[in-house]
């Protein structure tokens, strides 16, 4: 498909997604939404005003220290358990079962442990991101070819010289698609946190739209959150797909 | 019993050991967390006493049930119906891909407007989470059907519907089921986050009331109930995907 079809269809679906949007408009009424026009005006005023860049700058702290926990502590003990065998199948389907349940119900533990405020939000993040961070160092790390295994041995590779020099470039391409979702995951994590819990940050706001019915400052801040989390993520998968077609 | 499994065994046995020692001597304080036998205690006493417990426990199992079976089978057919046309499932990729990416829940608000506070909300809530892993699950397994298999459909003249029941599904379902798994979970995720924010019943909520009035017990007990839940379910569907698998590829 040529890239001039495909823009086509990117403006065909973002019409299409609008007018769905006017018509549901229509038939629920402003109490439910909020008209297209008047909340991009309302994205246009949030975007303008201080208060919402120090909310922004508070999540935005909250998430890169959450990333940091979860990127990081998810690769060390996805190499751990990717490299040493036994240790892998004890652990996996326990981070699999962990990273099954429902995390928002750990909520209230978390609160209850770090208590309201930043490391509360960056405790909540990092466990939605490591999970998936992990689990997918693990799964890249146990599909690396016999036979670059058996140059580490050949070669006697000190542990630190094997990961830098074969496991991370043959694991590269999984490992960042897990940090990809670990990323979103976190960020999911970091604004439930807000929501719930804290005096800053989007989803601070957004809680208190959520309570005053709000519906257009709802709406725009959703659409907000859309727009970078799709950017982000359009960013990574276009990292990753370079990386994956080397 | 397999060295892995004792390990495993061992491993949870000694976590429960070290947070029940860590609660006992009062190092956690007990505000903040409490004995793992006495979240058990405070399970069992809830079950036995509160007359809340089993309507609320159905409730919310009736939920996650109706919400399943919606992102399931809605999933599929919105999978299949992308899978047919290629153009507009090339346009919806970038909605799929960073769909998990946005706080989905911050429409539950929304919903409440347009389905009222109670069971349909929550379900649509649980639905809307599930629905879009078993889109994209639906999409790769149809991407990973040998060619041949379609190529046998247009020989023997199958009709789309009959296509789709004896050859697609059949062909995609072993890897189906990893979709089928994240669905399950994404639908406890969303029906019990829903309660948890506002509901007028459900074991979400009840988690969220025991958490407002300091009823530790309660509250640590209804969380165990949930995550034992929870990691069983999935336990149990990993259970089955690894047997689909085998006898998939026993058969091939």
């Amino acid at each position: 498909m040529s890239a001039r079809a495909r823009i086509l269809d990117y403006a065909l679906l973002a019409v299409g997604l609008l007018l769905a949007w006017a018509v549901l408009y229509r038939v629920a009424g402003p109490e439910a939404l909020s008209p297209p026009l008047e909340t991009f005006e309302r994205v246009g005023s949030f975007l303008d005003s201080v208060s919402f860049w120090n909310h922004a700058e508070a999540t935005g702290v909250a998430f890169a220290y959450g990333c940091v926990v979860a990127l990081a502590g998810g690769m060390l003990v996805g190499f751990a358990l990717g490299i040493h065998r036994f240790a892998g199948d004890v652990g996996e389907p326990i981070l699999t079962s962990l990273y099954s349940i429902p995390k928002i119900t750990l909520y209230p533990i978390i609160l209850l442990i770090f208590g309201l405020g930043v490391s509360a939000k960056v405790a909540f993040g990092a466990i939605h991101g490591f999970f998936p961070v992990a689990l997918f160092t693990i799964g890249a790390i146990k599909n690396t070819s016999p036979v670059l295994l058996k140059t580490v041995r050949v070669l006697r590779l000190k542990p630190v010289e094997a990961i830098r020099t074969v496991y991370l470039p043959a694991a590269l391409p999984e490992i960042v698609t897990g940090l990809r979702i670990g990323f979103a995951a976190t960020l999911l994590g970091t604004l439930i946190g807000e929501l719930f819990a804290s005096d800053r940050g989007i989803g601070f706001i957004l809680a208190r739209a959520m309570e005053a019915h709000k519906v257009t400052d709802i709406m725009a801040l959703t659409l907000l959150l859309f727009a970078f989390a799709a950017g982000a993520n359009a960013l990574l998968m276009a990292v990753d797909h370079r990386i994956h077609r080397h | 019993m397999s060295r892995v499994r004792l390990w495993q065994f061992g491993l949870i046995a000694g976590a429960f050991l070290l947070l029940e020692i860590l609660c006992r001597t009062q190092i956690i304080n007990p505000f903040t967390m409490i004995p793992p036998t006495q979240m058990l205690v405070g399970l069992f006493e809830a079950a036995v006493n509160k007359p809340w417990f089993w309507p609320d426990v159905s409730y919310t199992l009736f939920n996650i049930a109706a919400a399943v079976a919606i992102s399931i089978v809605g999933g599929f057919v919105i999978g299949l119906g992308l899978h047919a046309i290629p153009r507009l499932r090339c346009a919806i990729d970038p909605i799929l891909t960073s769909y998990y990416a946005v706080p989905t829940f911050i429409l539950y608000p929304l919903l409440i407007v347009f389905c009222g506070i109670g069971p349909l909300s929550l379900i649509v809530m649980g639905a809307l989470f599930g629905i879009v892993a078993m889109v994209v699950a639906t999409l790769a397994a149809l991407d990973r059907i040998p060619r041949v298999m379609l190529k046998v459909a247009q020989v023997t003249r199958l009709d789309p519907m009959r296509a789709t029941l004896l050859l697609k599904l059949p062909a995609a379902a072993p890897h189906l089921m990893s979709g089928l798994r994240l669905a399950v979970a994404y639908s406890i995720i969303g029906i019990i986050a829903g309660e948890f924010i506002l509901s007028t019943a459900g074991i979400g909520r009840r988690v969220a009331l025991s958490y407002n009035n300091f009823d530790n017990a309660t509250m640590y007990g209804l969380l165990v109930l949930i995550l034992g839940f929870a990691a069983g379910v999935n336990a149990l569907l990993g259970a089955f995907e690894h047997a689909l698998r085998r006898r998939w590829y026993h058969q091939s």
